[in-house]
């Protein structure tokens, strides 16, 4: 099963292209039987609580209702990714909201109610992309704006439009996401007239812990958000009609339900199944008393009768230390590690092949060298998120962009050392040797590659490292290793979570930069060891 | 062999080198160097005197003039090849530190596929030839040898493949006073025993005056003076020359002659002749 999840999501692609449209049905195995060799079907969610929440609720009822492979990618960063891999087909179905395929993926204006709103995504993206809503989950989780309960008493605030009266005196804290988004603060701020006397950008777990400590004054927050409660935060009333209603629904490609009809059938018995209070309480687990999503999904879909009560249940871990935490999540953390490791071996081995005839090249040609590795030394300060992040229109999400951006930036310090190395390998032998009659492709294979060697072999390490420690960042685009319960626990605020991956992914960094080390040492031509 | 006499081992006719803009490094200059004969170049760093050494070996091409070895003019000369005949000892030796001394010794007889058999003991007999035990030294390293036997390594590697020619570029130059001498006395051995034609690019007067038969004092990418050390003391043709002499009074010149040299003076300064008509 570890094969299985390593597998590029472009073989996927091809596979579903081998059986030919329409095919299916003469040629695909009977639907009773286990299809163990079709593709799996792929359940993608956005990195926040509820959407990964909803995200295992359709892979579980999926699971155990049909037959189908299910495949998770839970946890992608945000909506730009979520939607760009639905659409190119890397995942065949996410949880979004009505608002947000409106405003932030069509571009268009919020106006109308809940049931317009809904109308307008459907027949669009049916007719843009294929794509599906199906029937509502029956609660809205819109964007609010709160603030601390104090202060909208002292200040005898009720709606919006009575904080844009006294916003320049007030410290705004928002997500990354809702600062960005049209139909986030910029549009806000236009409606309103809001002015805030600064503005800080926060992820959204810390911007509760800034509001409850009285750091700022307002923050964006959802609806069904359980820790609004818990901070002592109340929402305001949008009085304007700025916000668009944001009702949850599953999007599902139209590809998807054309072979797979009872994924439509299967993920429409969710259809008005919650409402924002029953949501508010399924948050409150995962937020607040740390349980799995997987267990809060099973438990919503065993109480709604949906699947069958299970005798397995995962204890809540509590009080247990965090060697206790990671000795519970061992087989997930080896799974990861080797997640990791693969994708970073991918990734430095494809750096290799590249950087290695690529330095020689430059070396040969000189002029423009420089300029050539100047080039490669920017991308290595491109952020490692935004270059992921761009890789997703053309390659989707998964293991394929992931070690496509890794190896971008394994290039560097290694096209920089054999160039450096090769050029540098002692002059007066290299001239000796020319000049006593050998061609240049023996001077380079038998001199000044062994004696560039160990200054490729630093490339290497650096390299390596480079992308070892990068790789925790795959986990935004659904490739999984050791960054998946680091960009879980950083949106729980869960510190034993967080550590759970860093300090493995660190450990393995070290461990590569030893094994490397010995490599070095093996390959280090043996008169060089000699000195004095 | 011919039945006519032989024609010089290197003659260079006209040679110019230009770098860019700058002024010539070479200019015009003409040099032809018997078979067997050991001229040496002299003249302070930028002089052009290593430069005309590198046309010999094809390692720096002339801008104008011809360059010939053993008659031949080397711009038809495959490169490679011309080099596996030369042999060349540069200063401080350019031996390759990875590899042990034995194996840097049999560096062209590797290149000219040799078997193994008969490169290992050509390396054991050339450790020998220049002063060093092969058991002792054959196994070690570069950076496990001194100065000085680095340098003897690197003429043993140079004399592997009996090349005719020798070209050497500042051979003694980084060693200290003691082991130079003892080198030199090494060089007038070989000289005598295996006449090769050398050609020894040296900024030191009382060496070349030492070592070779003539001796050619350059400046500015030209030759001033080409002859025997008695003629250079006793008639100096530049001023430069006579500049040189006083201020580096050299030790009496003994040029020694190679052994299939001994010749009379008048045969040297009639190759001289030679060597000026065709510049």
């Amino acid at each position: 099963m570890e094969a299985a999840s390593f597998s590029p999501s472009p073989g996927r692609q091809g596979g579903r292209w081998e059986r030919g449209p329409g095919g299916e049905d003469l040629f695909g195995p009977p639907p009773h039987l286990p299809s163990l060799h079709a593709d799996p079907i792929v359940v993608g969610s956005k990195n926040f609580e509820e959407s990964r929440l909803l995200g295992e609720m359709f892979a579980q009822l999926l699971e155990s209702r049909t037959d189908l492979q299910v495949e998770r990618r839970l946890g992608l960063a945000g909506t730009q990714v979520c939607f760009e891999a639905l659409r190119t087909g890397a995942i065949d179905v996410y949880p979004e909201y009505t608002g947000t395929g409106l405003v932030s993926i069509l571009g268009q204006q919020a106006t109308g109610g809940s049931t317009e709103t809904l109308n307008r995504v459907r027949t669009e993206f049916l007719s843009r992309w294929n794509l599906w809503w199906l029937a509502p989950l029956g609660f809205e989780n819109a964007f609010e704006i709160a603030v601390p309960k104090e202060l909208a008493e002292r200040e005898r605030l009720r709606t919006i439009s009575d904080l844009a009266r006294i916003s320049d005196r007030l410290r705004g804290g928002f997500g990354h996401e809702f600062v960005g988004r049209d139909d986030g603060l910029p549009g806000l701020e236009k409606t309103y007239g809001l002015r805030f006397a600064s503005i800080q950008r926060l992820q959204q777990a810390l911007q509760y812990q800034a509001a409850g400590a009285r750091q700022i004054d307002a923050m964006d927050a959802y609806t069904t958000d359980a820790r609004l409660l818990r901070y002592g935060l109340v929402v305001l009333e949008d009085d304007r009609g700025f916000f668009p209603p944001y009702e949850a629904a599953a999007l599902v490609r139209g590809e998807t339900l054309k072979e797979h009809p009872e994924v439509g059938a299967i993920l429409g018995l969710l259809a008005g199944a919650f409402d924002e209070e029953s949501m508010r309480a399924l948050n409150f687990r995962l937020q607040e008393r740390g349980e799995s999503e997987t267990v809060v999904a099973r438990d919503a879909l065993q109480a709604l009768g949906l699947i069958e009560a299970s005798v397995r249940r995962e204890p809540v871990r509590q009080g247990e230390g965090f060697a206790g935490y990671l000795w519970g999540e061992r087989s997930a953390l080896a799974r990861r590690t080797l997640e990791h490791l693969g994708l970073s071996a991918a990734a430095l081995l494809l750096g290799v092949l590249a950087s290695v005839p690529l330095g020689l090249w430059l070396e040969r040609r000189r002029r423009g060298a420089e300029a050539v590795i100047s080039v490669l030394g920017l991308f290595q300060t491109v952020p490692s998120l935004a270059l992921l992040a761009f890789m997703i229109p053309f390659l989707g999400v998964g293991i394929v962009p992931a070690v496509v951006a890794l190896w971008i930036y394994s290039l560097f310090p290694i096209v920089r050392n054999t160039y450096t190395g090769v050029r540098d390998a002692d002059p007066r032998a290299v001239e000796a040797a020319t000049a006593l009659g050998m061609t240049p492709g023996q001077v380079l294979r038998q001199i000044r590659l062994p004696l560039a060697a160990p200054v490729l072999m630093a490339g290497i390490r650096t390299a390596a490292v480079i992308t070892v420690g990068t790789a925790t960042l795959a986990a935004f685009i659904g490739a999984g290793g050791l960054g998946e319960p680091i960009v879980t626990g950083l949106q729980l605020a869960n510190t034993s979570m967080i550590l759970s991956g860093a300090i493995p992914a660190a450990a393995l960094a070290l461990l590569v930069d030893a094994a490397l080390g010995l490599v070095e040492r093996a390959l280090r031509p043996e008169g060089l060891e000699i000195r004095g | 062999m011919p039945l006519f006499l032989p024609g010089p081992a290197l003659e260079a006719t006209g040679v110019s080198k230009i770098y860019g803009d700058g002024p010539p490094a070479l200019a015009e200059v003409s040099l032809a160097v018997a078979p067997g004969e050991t001229v040496a170049l002299v003249g302070e760093s930028g002089c052009g005197k290593t430069t005309l050494l590198r046309m010999f070996n094809r390692m720096v091409e002339p801008s104008a003039g011809v360059v010939r070895v053993e008659g031949r003019p080397v711009a038809e000369l495959d490169p490679i090849a011309l080099r596996r005949r030369i042999g060349y000892v540069q200063q401080d030796g350019g031996l390759l530190p990875h590899w042990r001394a034995e194996r840097n010794v049999e560096l062209v007889p590797r290149l000219l596929g040799w078997d193994r058999e008969r490169r290992q003991a050509r390396a054991r007999e050339m450790l020998d030839l220049v002063g060093l035990s092969p058991g002792t030294y054959g196994s070690r390293y570069p950076a496990e040898l001194s100065g000085g036997q680095r340098q003897r390594v690197a003429f043993a590697r140079a004399l592997a493949a009996d090349p005719p020619i020798i070209l050497l570029d500042e051979p003694f130059g980084a060693l200290d006073a003691l082991t130079r001498l003892e080198l030199h006395r090494q060089f007038l051995d070989l000289q005598r025993t295996l006449g090769k034609t050398m050609v020894l690019v040296t900024h030191d007067l009382a060496e070349a005056f030492r070592l070779a038969q003539r001796v050619g004092v350059m400046r500015r990418g030209r030759i001033l003076q080409l002859g025997p050390a008695e003629e250079l003391v006793e008639r100096p043709a530049d001023p430069y020359v006579r500049e040189l002499i006083e201020l580096a009074p050299p030790p009496k010149p003994h040029p020694p002659t190679p052994l299939s040299h001994r010749t009379p003076p008048t045969r040297e300064r009639g190759e001289e002749k030679e060597g000026e008509e065709r510049g």
